[in-house]
This record gives C-alpha cells, sequence and structure tokens, in this order.
C-alpha cells in the first residue's frame, strides 16, 4: 500500500471541499430556481414554527424525494450534499492516517466520524 | 410576502452578511441568525438551521484555500473536533428543551461579547519550543510557513484548550454559528498557537462542529429549504466577493460598523425576547 504524506492528504482535503460545497450549491441552487418558478407568488411566512414533514427530515426521505423531482426536496439533497462535505473530509482523513499507519490518529478520526454519523441518522444506523 | 421577494431580500441581506463576514474575518454566520429573526420575523429555530448550512458552506469554501497554504494544524483539528462534535450534539440537544426567548437572550450576550472581543487587539503569544505532555504524545507541535521559512510551534495546555473547544461546540450547536470567538480564546490564550495556525485551524473545525448539530436540526425539521437556499447562495456569494476585495479594503472601519451593526442587533434581539415577541 502507498504512503500518503500528510501535504498530499491536505491536498486531497482541500479539493474534496471545493467539489462539495461547488456541487451542493449547484443542486440547491437549481432546486431553488424550479422551487421559485413553481411557487415564487405563493405566501409565505416562516414566523410560525411547524417543522418540516417528514420527507424532508431523512436522508432517505430527502433522496426520494428529490429524485421525484419535487422542488424542495432537491434543494434540501443540495444542502445534505453540503452537510456531507465536511463528514467526507473527514472520512478521507481516516483513510489518510490509515495509510500513514498512525493508529493514533485512526482511533481519534474513528471518534469523530461516528460522532457526525449518530448526528445524521438518530442512533437508528 | 411572496416566495420570490422574500428569498430576494434574504438572498440580498445573506450577500452582504456573507461579505462583511469575509472582510472582517468575524464571520457571517453570527449575523445571520438575528438578520433573519429580527428582520424578517422568521421563528428563530428556523434561522438558526439556516445559518448552521451557511456556516458549514462558508468555513468549507474557506478551509479549501487554507490547506493548501499549509497554515492549518490537521492532527489538532482533528483531537479539538472530538470536543466541537460532542458539543455541538449536547447544543443541539438542548437547543430543542428551551424556549425560544431564552435562546434569543443568550444569542444577544454572545453578540455582545464577540463585539467586545472584535474590538480589543489580538496579542499572539507563540511557544516556539515548549509543548505539554498532551501535545507531545498526540505530536501536535508542527511548523507554519513565515517569510523566513517554516518556523516551528509548540502546543500548551491541551486538557484546558479541549474543555473551551466543547463549550465552543455547545454554543455552535445551541445558536448556529461557528463561535469562531471562543475558538480563539481556547487556541490564541490556552494553547498559544500563532495568529495564522489558530484562525485557519479553527475555521477547518467550523464546518464539522456545524454539521454535527445539522443532522440534529435536519431530523428535528428546523432546517426549511425553501428559505436555507437563499441564505446559503447569498452567504457563500458574499464570501466569495468579499475574499476577492479582501487586498483593496481596509478592513479597520468594516470592523467598527460591523460591531456596530452586531450590538444594535443584539439590543433588538433582547428587547423582542423580553417583550415576547421572538
Amino acid at each position: 500500500m502507498k504512503q500518503w504524506t500528510d501535504e498530499q492528504v491536505e491536498q486531497a482535503v482541500g479539493k474534496l471541499l471545493r467539489i462539495g460545497v461547488l456541487v451542493a450549491a449547484c443542486v440547491a441552487a437549481v432546486g431553488g430556481v424550479a422551487y421559485l418558478l413553481r411557487h415564487g407568488s405563493a405566501p409565505v411566512a416562516y414566523h410560525a414554527f411547524n417543522g418540516e414533514p417528514q420527507s424532508l427530515r431523512t436522508v432517505r426521505g430527502v433522496v426520494d424525494s428529490a429524485f421525484a423531482l419535487n422542488s424542495l426536496g432537491v434543494i434540501q439533497l443540495g444542502l445534505l450534499l453540503l452537510i456531507a462535505t465536511p463528514i467526507a473530509r473527514v472520512a478521507l482523513s481516516l483513510i489518510g492516517f490509515f495509510r500513514q499507519k498512525d493508529g493514533k490518529y485512526v482511533v481519534i478520526t474513528a471518534i469523530v466520524l461516528a460522532i457526525l454519523a449518530f448526528s445524521l441518522a438518530g442512533g437508528r444506523l | 410576502m411572496s416566495a420570490f421577494e422574500l428569498s430576494a431580500l434574504i438572498l440580498l441581506g445573506a450577500f452582504l452578511a456573507g461579505l462583511l463576514g469575509a472582510l472582517t474575518g468575524l464571520g457571517g454566520g453570527m449575523v445571520i441568525v438575528p438578520l433573519l429573526a429580527v428582520g424578517f420575523g422568521v421563528d428563530i429555530r428556523y434561522a438558526i438551521g439556516a445559518s448552521l448550512i451557511s456556516v458549514i458552506a462558508t468555513s468549507s469554501g474557506a478551509a479549501a484555500a487554507y490547506v493548501r497554504e499549509g497554515y492549518s494544524n490537521i492532527r489538532l483539528g482533528m483531537v479539538l473536533e472530538i470536543a466541537t462534535t460532542t458539543g455541538a450534539l449536547v447544543g443541539a440537544f438542548v437547543a430543542g428543551l428551551v424556549s425560544t426567548r431564552l435562546i434569543a437572550v443568550v444569542f444577544a450576550a454572545v453578540l455582545l461579547h464577540s463585539a467586545y472581543l472584535s474590538s480589543r487587539p489580538r496579542v499572539e503569544h507563540v511557544s516556539h519550543d515548549l509543548s505539554d505532555r498532551w501535545a507531545l504524545w498526540l505530536r501536535l507541535h508542527s511548523t507554519y510557513p513565515t517569510a523566513q521559512g517554516p518556523e516551528p510551534y509548540g502546543v500548551l495546555r491541551v486538557p484546558l484548550g479541549f474543555g473551551l473547544m466543547f463549550i465552543a461546540g455547545v454554543l455552535s450547536g445551541l445558536l448556529g454559528i461557528g463561535s469562531g470567538a471562543v475558538k480563539v480564546l481556547a487556541m490564541d490564550h490556552a494553547m498559544r498557537l500563532p495568529f495564522k495556525v489558530s484562525t485557519t485551524t479553527s475555521n477547518f473545525m467550523i464546518g464539522v462542529t456545524a454539521a454535527a448539530s445539522a443532522g440534529v436540526y435536519l431530523r428535528r425539521g428546523y432546517i426549511d429549504p425553501g428559505l436555507s437556499f437563499s441564505v446559503m447562495l447569498g452567504v457563500l456569494g458574499g464570501a466569495l466577493v468579499g475574499a476577492r476585495l479582501l487586498p483593496v479594503v481596509h478592513a479597520r472601519w468594516l470592523r467598527i460598523l460591523f460591531a456596530l451593526v452586531v450590538v444594535g442587533l443584539a439590543i433588538e434581539m433582547v428587547y423582542k425576547a423580553v417583550s415576547g415577541r421572538i
């Protein structure tokens, strides 16, 4: 297995962050334009808190409604991709430390990744 | 107001917040919540959800540029992320239990504190060869690029820094902000890092911290797509333009302007919370 230097990991991390933000912003922008074209003239109010419907709260629900071309679902998919970007960054660091055979940091990074997974899945992994 | 009008106004407001945040280095996330909650009458839970999204976007975008320059300390960031993400989960959990008025008052206090900190000069005390035993065991000491070549630095008082980072995480999860001020306190004062290293490493960690609480907010239904997309795109656009303008703009007056805006928003927030309109 090829060794990775710290510098190579950092380059890869930088690239991942740029691509992640760019893709997420594009998906959210496409969904946003579709949403405004379809519902732009409808009145909105955010002063009352109702909470989002179940389909926009879970990873699976968001993916399903985005593929059903629901405009709010597409935006939410973009936001989900954005949330996933730093998580993917931690995963990439984990691979980097693993290749460097740095046991201490493999454990530390795995803990951070586990906390993030717990947050998104809510203990229902 | 129609969805189109509201989105356009929020896009503009978020753009200005991102621009000022990038030019002053104070982060636009801090003004997004009061802008939405006080300016547009948005429920503070939706405002915090949208703000978290914008925080992830700007932090990831800026971190991409920083890691290439070699200032961020990725090992230190990873160790401290255990503290910030745990704190963020706690903060996001607490946010679901307490009243929105209490959140507004805590928010205002953090705003005032940040404005106060930004008005004071930052003092750099770098320890070049000294590290505490935690830092040695975790190999946190490193070098950073200077005009004279790579300069070594040590890391002190890791447990204190770790504890402060937990608090920064709680505030981030509770209020939907990056908690830059507390992170600077932990890294500059407790751990004695060089400015460039503490600023970039803290920025690097903000995205991961915000992602930890964003997961909880998403599952609770606090992240509204119709609101969040214009906030995210506005802040991101403002931050990109701000980064381009940075070399040609005098940041000092902007910092003062930003601090005044922040103080005004804080007072308005307390007033609305006390009169029961948040």
